[in-house]
């Protein structure tokens, strides 16, 4: 699961960079959102990977920490998702008005040929 | 708990409730949103005043101050706290300041150039002072990203080719710096189990070996967000670009946004890497000293090179910030209280000249300014805004009066006395050179004469540029008329300018409460400590479960 995990996050954040260094606003959004998938499952990683066990304690029990996944990962991968979502969005509108007023969709507003 | 300490939480919340009413508020009816926001910033900046005035109280015991604030009335280490010291208290003053005077700037004309300029502003202020009030790491970056969506909304006001290209590549920049943020806090919460500051400051020291490059990692990749923020060499270039395109107000609002990352690297530099950190104690200390004085070479080589105004000032919160981050790197006392001092003259003054520039300009025929235009040249030329009908009162002597504050402005920022700049430069220089502070034996090391050269130079950069375009603008003939410049504009400029007078000659209390703040930044025990051991509020019935808020 480690393995999995692990190259998953690589790829992720991998072919987001990539798309991050390309010349087209496209590319670059997309960029974006890869490398936010990726950085919302690390996130969620470094609380430990557990399997069938519940992020919350059930109330009057004494239980043992270890029989449970980390809740305070969860939560933050929740808010970095809303936040990243949100951001992406206005980057959009920027990446629209940039290529309503330019004509053009590379990320310095004109062709590198002229 | 005392009126005071509840006080804590108004540098957010007024905000956040004005912009949100701002909302609703129909986009045609100028002067009541114009109003609305006045009135809040005002109320802001008193607020601010007295939670400086509450963090500078001597206490019975003599340790410094420091107010925690528990949301949601969980004990420290679980829920999130809001924490106000002297440092906070400095920095929500500096903010209040500037906010003042560029809401008001932007009443002649800016603030009708777009829409919801004023909720922006107010969401702004609020992503500003919670990351200068939060003692949360994954709270910081909660308000850090309030401060950068609302920031790319501002640096987009007003439109144009210009500004949406800028700003385009200043989104991504930001984009990408906050990936890394979340980057280095999961790693820092995957070793210590933590995200509250002051247990970090704890956990650190005990972190066993084999987790210690895990740790050191994540803490570099989260400095290099912040070094993104503060504009540190290689990763300063879409600074100048971007605060050159934004509208004159948002420019002199935003000096206060390159400071927030300098902020925290001053914060948590100390408090998680101080001498209780064990092996990581100093961690990052060098990079940024080395750092810091890239950046101000290459502020200050940008600063000469900038024919338009606008990249100079650019270029010089660079230089501004590379001093601060430089003087963090060198973590000793007497310097960090210099460069706190240097940081608010700096800031000041920055936005005064950000104000003036668009004065400036206006009097200088576009056609006579030639070699403004080779800077054009580069990119697509900012569409000028289509005059309105101004109203307001015009001020007589306008180009006296610029010209006087165009002087003062170079004074501050070449550090030149008799103003407050000199100060500040004198005061990290005196530390520097202070062999008993730095070194035994009074040999000061090759990267402290370097730093002392290069904050000279920096200051003989800023003064030879600033002299060029004086003459440029005020010594040149001008053709035709005389433009109007209302009073509602240049009064802002005045006010910042007479803030920084006002440091010069309370400069010995100024420089006291820079000293108190510096000394309890390098010894946190205090900080560690009333963090820790935050009494809970407590409830007035019978105790009932409660929330928690994410």
């Amino acid at each position: 699961m480690e393995l999995v995990l692990s190259i998953g996050i690589g790829v992720l954040i991998g072919s987001g960079v990539w798309l991050l260094f390309r010349p087209r606003t496209y590319q670059v959004i997309i960029g974006l959102s890869l490398i936010a998938y990726g950085v919302n499952l690390f996130i969620f990683s470094m609380g430990r990977l557990k399997t069938a066990a519940p992020p919350v304690l059930t109330s009057g029990a004494v239980a043992n920490p270890a029989d449970f996944a980390d809740p305070i990962p969860q939560a933050l991968v929740l808010t970095a998702i809303v936040i990243g979502f949100a951001t992406t969005a206005l980057f959009l509108v920027v990446l629209l008005a940039s290529r309503g007023l330019t004509g053009s969709d590379h990320v310095d507003g004109r062709e590198p040929s002229q | 708990m005392t009126w005071a300490e509840q006080l804590v939480i108004v540098p957010i919340l007024l905000p956040v409730m004005t912009g949100a009413a701002l909302l609703l508020i129909d986009e045609r009816r100028h002067v009541l949103k114009a109003a609305v926001n006045v009135l809040s910033t005002i109320a802001l900046a008193l607020v601010a005043i007295a939670l400086l005035d509450y963090a500078n109280t001597p206490t019975e015991t003599n340790t410094p101050v420091t107010s925690v604030y528990l949301l949601g009335n969980w004990p420290a280490p679980f829920g999130i706290v809001l924490v106000l010291d002297r440092l906070s208290a400095l920095m929500l003053v500096l903010t209040a300041m500037l906010a003042l005077a560029a809401v008001v700037y932007s009443l002649a004309r800016w603030h009708r150039s777009g829409p919801h300029f004023h909720t922006l502003f107010q969401f702004l202020l609020m992503g500003v002072n919670g990351a200068f009030l939060t003692g949360d790491l994954f709270n910081l970056f909660v308000f850090f990203e309030v401060m950068l969506a609302s920031s790319y909304g501002l640096v987009l006001h007003g439109s144009g080719q210009g500004r949406v290209k800028a700003g385009m590549h200043y989104v991504v920049v930001n984009l990408a710096a906050s990936s890394l943020f979340l980057i280095g806090v999961a790693m820092i919460y995957g070793v210590t189990g933590t995200l509250n500051m002051a247990d970090l400051a704890l956990r650190i020291g005990a972190v066993p070996a084999s987790d210690r490059m895990l740790l050191d990692a994540g803490a570099g990749i989260l400095g290099i967000a912040f070094l993104v923020k503060a504009g540190m060499w290689p990763l300063g270039f879409w600074l100048p670009t971007a605060y050159n395109a934004a509208a004159a107000p948002v420019a002199a609002l935003f000096a206060i946004l390159s400071k927030v990352g300098v902020y925290v690297l001053l914060r948590l530099s100390p408090l998680l890497f101080g001498v209780e950190a064990g092996p990581s104690s100093g961690f990052g200390d060098s990079w940024l000293l080395v750092g810091g004085m890239a950046t101000i070479a290459f502020g200050a080589i940008g600063v000469m090179a900038s024919q338009a105004k606008g990249r100079l000032a650019g270029y010089y919160i660079l230089v501004s910030s590379g001093t601060m981050l430089a003087a963090i790197g060198i973590a000793n006392v007497s310097a960090t209280a210099g460069a706190l001092y240097y940081m608010v003259s700096s800031t000041l003054a920055i936005s005064a000249f950000f104000l003036l520039i668009e004065l400036i300009d206006r009097v200088q025929d576009p056609s006579a300014g030639v070699l403004a235009i080779t800077l054009d040249a580069y990119g697509e030329d900012l569409e000028e805004e289509e005059t309105e009908e101004e109203i307001g009162v015009a001020i007589p002597a306008t180009l006296a009066i610029l010209g006087l504050c165009f002087a003062a402005c170079g004074l501050l920022l070449a550090g030149l006395p008799p103003l407050s700049g000199f100060i500040g430069k004198f005061a990290i220089l005196t530390a520097l050179l202070n062999p008993e502070g730095l070194t035994e034996g009074g040999n000061l090391s090759v990267a402290i004469w370097a730093f002392v050269v290069l904050l000279v130079l920096s200051g003989l950069a800023a003064m030879i540029s600033l002299t060029r375009s004086g003459i440029q603008a005020f010594w040149a003939p001008i053709e035709g008329i005389v433009p109007r410049v209302l009073l509602m504009e240049i009064a802002p400029v005045a006010f910042l300018l007479a803030l920084c007078v006002g440091l010069t000659i309370f400069g010995g209390p100024v420089m006291r409460y820079m000293d108190q703040t510096a000394q309890a930044l390098h010894t946190p025990h205090t900080y560690i400590r009333n963090v820790m051991t935050a009494p809970r509020v407590p409830p007035p019935a019978a105790p009932t479960a409660q929330e928690a808020t994410p």
